[in-house]
């Protein structure tokens, strides 16, 4: 196992991918659950595009970002609780007696976790646009959502790394699920923030870093190429992925020391 | 062990101790108050929407779906806890032990409705303080009646499941119907307003009449109480014959 570090990284990148890809109830489940909460919330809202001041022509193309940023946060739990179950099942101590670097352990994770943002955001463009989303950014703005989603999916995965980590325990990582579902909906993706009408509902939602991420992948759907609100987009998912991999890396020296 | 109600009331008091004694049994009314919070404060302004004609407003129209959620998810939990039972070996020694096991079934529907009486006065007392007006009067008795229903059902929905399976796994298979059942339904806005497969669904769900009643009791307005009542019956007495023939299975199995 005398490898170089990119070998490293790709062998287990390939066992993430492998691992996630045998389990066909997680790969269900990261492509079923977000579309369906999608549907449900595109057909039982599509009243409030009625409002005056709402910014899409349908709630459908309004909601298309609820399911990649959904997807993302299932992605970050799945590949979180693997990594706890290398610790939990001693393959990470075994992997410590190896030349293979404890890191590669951690970036083939989130290897994993880009294959599967790639997959979902792939897959859920083609259903969305088979439902009749109308992506206003065309062709070339499909990838910058694909990108976007695989960034945001990067950070969620990096902060689910930092659990795992830490805690060394599944149930822990599984157990801060509802905790990003909180964060999710404390956003603006169900209604644009000027038209939240509780204040302190707004209030959470603009410090709510989710939100931009949400703003940035609808702009691309609903308007088309709106420079701000897409650099506001990367630039919050961009700090994210920085905050979290430096924890995560902080969080993989404690673990190793 | 005695008859069917001692059997009953020996189940219902030990699990009901072991609620009490854990904090762990509000669960069932964190998800059902963190979707309120989400909806009834993201989404007020839909109650502006031309054909949104709920008089008490929006923040009521979702609490009566969150109430209904905390006590179906009341009886899911109960069904987890069966479950656990069965992995634990006590419900063996409960089966061995019992003269008359139906009353089993019985003690865990007494214990899930002590159990959502307060998970249910904790979404209420939220639901007060966030300010939504009580205009019903005595018809507020029609809406604890449905929710006593809904609880009843989904426990012994719940408890079918898990003494069918007898593994913790039955998890998932507990939840994902009541959660399904329970979107599949008005939840953001009435039934006219709803589009698509999803108003379909929705007409064709039986939720959708207990959900429409219970929020006309709220308004003082009750509308399709008499078919409520009856889904609500009937749903208990199917999902009874459906926890009766759990049991049997794990008699025969005896576990």
């Amino acid at each position: 196992m005398g490898s170089s570090l990119p070998v490293q990284v790709a062998a287990l990148a390939q066992r993430s991918v492998l691992r996630t890809v045998r389990q066909p109830a997680v790969i269900i489940s990261a492509l079923l659950f977000p579309m369906m909460f999608f549907s449900i919330n595109a057909y039982g809202l599509d009243a409030a595009a009625r409002l005056p001041g709402f910014p899409a022509d349908t709630y459908l193309d309004f909601a298309f970002a609820f399911p990649l940023i959904q997807a993302s946060l299932f992605g970050a739990i799945t590949a979180g609780a693997d990594l706890a179950r290398d610790i939990e099942s001693g393959f990470f101590d075994r992997l410590k007696l190896t030349p293979m670097r404890p890191v590669s352990l951690l970036l083939g994770m989130l290897g994993g976790i880009l294959a599967l943002g790639l997959l979902q955001g792939v897959v859920f463009l083609a259903i969305g646009t088979l439902m009749g989303v109308d992506v206003r950014s065309g062709l070339l703005g499909m990838v910058v959502i694909v990108f976007l989603m695989m960034l945001v999916a990067l950070g969620f995965g990096g902060i689910g790394a930092i659990l795992a980590l830490r805690t060394g325990s599944v149930e822990a990582v599984e157990s801060a699920f509802p905790l990003f579902f909180v964060a999710i909906f404390m956003s603006s993706i169900n209604l644009p923030r000027n038209l939240i009408e509780a204040d302190w509902f707004r209030f959470i939602a603009t410090i709510n870093p989710i939100s931009y991420l949400v703003e940035g992948i609808r702009s691309l759907v609903i308007t088309g190429w709106d420079a701000r609100t897409l650099a506001i987009g990367f630039a919050c998912a961009a700090a994210i992925v920085v905050v979290a991999l430096a924890g995560a890396a902080a969080s993989l020296r404690t673990r190793v020391a | 062990m005695g008859g069917f109600f001692w059997v009953a009331g020996a189940v219902a008091g030990r699990q009901i101790y072991k609620y009490f004694a854990n904090p762990a049994f509000l669960a069932p009314a964190l998800f059902p108050l963190f979707f309120f919070v989400a909806f009834a404060g993201g989404l007020t302004r839909v109650g502006d929407v031309p054909g949104f004609d709920y008089a008490p407003g929006y923040i009521a129209f979702q609490y009566v779906w969150a109430l209904l959620q905390a006590v179906a998810m009341g009886g899911a939990f109960t069904g987890f806890s069966i479950a656990g039972d069965f992995e634990n070996g006590f419900a063996r020694r409960l089966l061995l032990a019992a003269k008359n096991r139906s009353g089993i079934i019985l003690g865990y529907t007494i214990a899930s409705l002590v159990r959502v009486t307060v998970t249910g006065a904790l979404v209420t007392v939220i639901a007060l303080v966030v300010g939504i007006p009580i205009s019903g009067g005595f018809d507020l008795f029609g809406l604890i009646g449905l929710a006593a229903l809904v609880n009843v059902a989904a426990t012994l929905f719940g408890a079918g499941v898990a003494m069918l399976l007898r593994t913790q796994q039955a998890g998932p298979v507990i939840r994902t119907p009541i959660f399904m059942v329970l979107f599949l339904a008005p939840v953001f806005v009435p039934l006219n307003l709803l589009q698509g497969w999803l108003q379909t669904i929705a007409r064709l769900n039986p939720f959708t009449t207990v959900l429409d009643a219970a929020r006309g009791f709220l308004a003082g307005e009750p509308t399709s109480a008499l078919p409520a009542y009856g889904i609500g019956f009937a749903l208990v007495l199917v999902f009874a014959l459906w926890a009766l023939y759990g049991l049997r299975r794990a008699e025969r199995v005896g576990s």
